[in-house]
């Protein structure tokens, strides 16, 4: 979740002061991870400088709170850009475990113990997802399979790297 | 309840187990995982008491099993396991009531009570109307789901099944899973399942893999509720 295109989309709906913004932010995207007041006000300042934003009406008073963040047209620009664009359509997963796995093959440490370890991981909530959908409503049964089919093929791309880990060794590690 | 200690099986030059240690608990549903060729119908036929390891124990309910003559281990496989396998395994010559009844006809039950005690499980798994077909007139899931009430006709302690959706395709496949862990969960029937798809292997509380005739644990023990 990228927080500055975040605050920017949430600017986009009404100009906000950055109380309103964090509380927004914690409401839809933060997912029990709120954004610190610190975080808020540090990346509302980068994008003033940048452009994006401006500070509309100050009320009378001290500190950050008092002010009134409006979007610019670059902003509004870059918004734009960043909501058509398509993510990209590589999972985070497999670069982070990838590079582990690299690093653990040149580390001479067990890579197959860590593809195993996140093995267990996946099927672990693979479990609790399918007792989901045994249970559940068919709304949590469609959102639970979405997520099952999601790991099932990080699972297949964790089976076929265990399958191949001789021949990833011998192209990662020096002679 | 069931359990592997260091199991060791070669065939010929071949070896198949090389200290494969694994325990089931009661009620408990085990999917055991692992790649092609790694040894998991092996040492799923070793728990069953189908085939005996070259070295090694193994224990059900406190007896072992290794240790016992093929008439003992043939009693025990009939009376306390049921199997299901990847392709159904029915008998082509007999109506799939017939085949359900298999088990208990083989155990000595009279005909007609054994076909009685067979035709609850129609209408439990879907298979209702189905009764006088042969196999060569059941879909593909219907005759796994057959199979499945043959496994369970003589409620046994322990279900072995050795990839039971493997020829199915994923919604069917699932259909059979949720009948069988449905079943097993009722009767709390122990459930050893061999597979090597994830999405059938979440149905399982826990999950070892098999490497190179070993066993890894892939999840951790549950407190079954
Ligand atoms: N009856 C047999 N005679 C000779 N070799 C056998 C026999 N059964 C198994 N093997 C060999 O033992 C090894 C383990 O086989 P096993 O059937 O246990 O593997 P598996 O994990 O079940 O594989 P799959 O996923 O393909 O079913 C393989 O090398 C296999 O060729
Ligand atoms: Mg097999």
């Amino acid at each position: 979740m990228s927080v500055p295109l975040t605050l920017l989309g949430l600017l986009e709906r009404e100009p906000s002061h950055g109380y309103d913004l964090k509380r927004d932010y914690d409401t839809y995207f933060g997912r029990g991870r709120p954004l610190p007041f610190g975080q808020v006000y540090a990346t509302l300042g980068r994008l003033a400088r940048d452009g994006k934003v401006v500070i509309g009406e100050v009320q009378p008073g001290v500190g950050p709170e008092r002010k009134r963040y409006v979007i610019t047209e670059a902003g509004a620009t870059e918004l734009d850009a960043w909501l058509t664009e398509p993510i990209e359509a590589e999972p985070h997963l497999q670069s982070v475990l990838f590079t582990k796995v690299v690093l653990a093959l040149m580390l001479d440490r067990p890579a197959q113990d860590y593809l195993d370890i996140q093995r267990g991981a996946h099927l672990e909530r693979m479990r609790q997802l399918t007792e989901i959908r045994r249970n559940g409503g068919l709304v949590d049964g469609l959102l639970a399979d979405h997520g099952l089919f999601h790991l099932e093929a990080d699972l297949r791309w964790i089976d076929t790297t265990a399958a191949r880990l001789d021949a990833l060794r011998a192209e990662v590690v020096r002679p | 309840m069931i359990e592997a200690r260091d199991a060791v099986r070669s065939f010929g030059q071949t070896p198949a187990l090389r200290g494969a240690t694994v325990a089931v608990a009661p009620g408990e549903i085990l999917a055991i995982m692992g790649p092609s060729g790694s040894g998991k119908s092996t040492l799923l036929h070793c728990l069953a008491g189908i085939l005996v390891p070259d070295s090694g124990e193994i224990h059900f309910d406190g007896r072992r099993l290794d240790t016992m003559d093929e008439a003992a281990r043939s009693a025990l496989r009939r009376d306390r396991f049921g199997f299901v396998f990847q392709f159904g395994q029915l008998v082509p010559e007999l109506t799939a009531e017939e085949n359900v009844a298999l088990p208990l006809l083989l155990g000595g039950v009279r005909r007609d009570a054994a076909l009685r005690q067979a035709r609850p499980w129609f209408g439990r798994l879907g298979l209702d109307g189905l009764e006088r077909r042969r196999s060569g007139e059941l879909s593909g899931g219907q005759a796994q789901r057959v199979a499945l009430a043959r496994g369970l006709v003589t409620s046994p302690k322990v279900l072995f099944a050795d990839e039971p959706t493997g020829s199915l395709d994923s919604l069917t496949g699932e259909q059979v899973m949720d009948q069988m862990v449905g079943a097993a969960r009722e009767h709390g029937t122990t459930v050893v399942l061999v597979t090597h798809e994830a999405r059938v292997a979440a149905y399982a509380d826990r999950h070892v893999m098999v490497r190179d005739g070993k066993v890894a644990a892939l999840t951790p023990e549950r407190v079954l509720s």
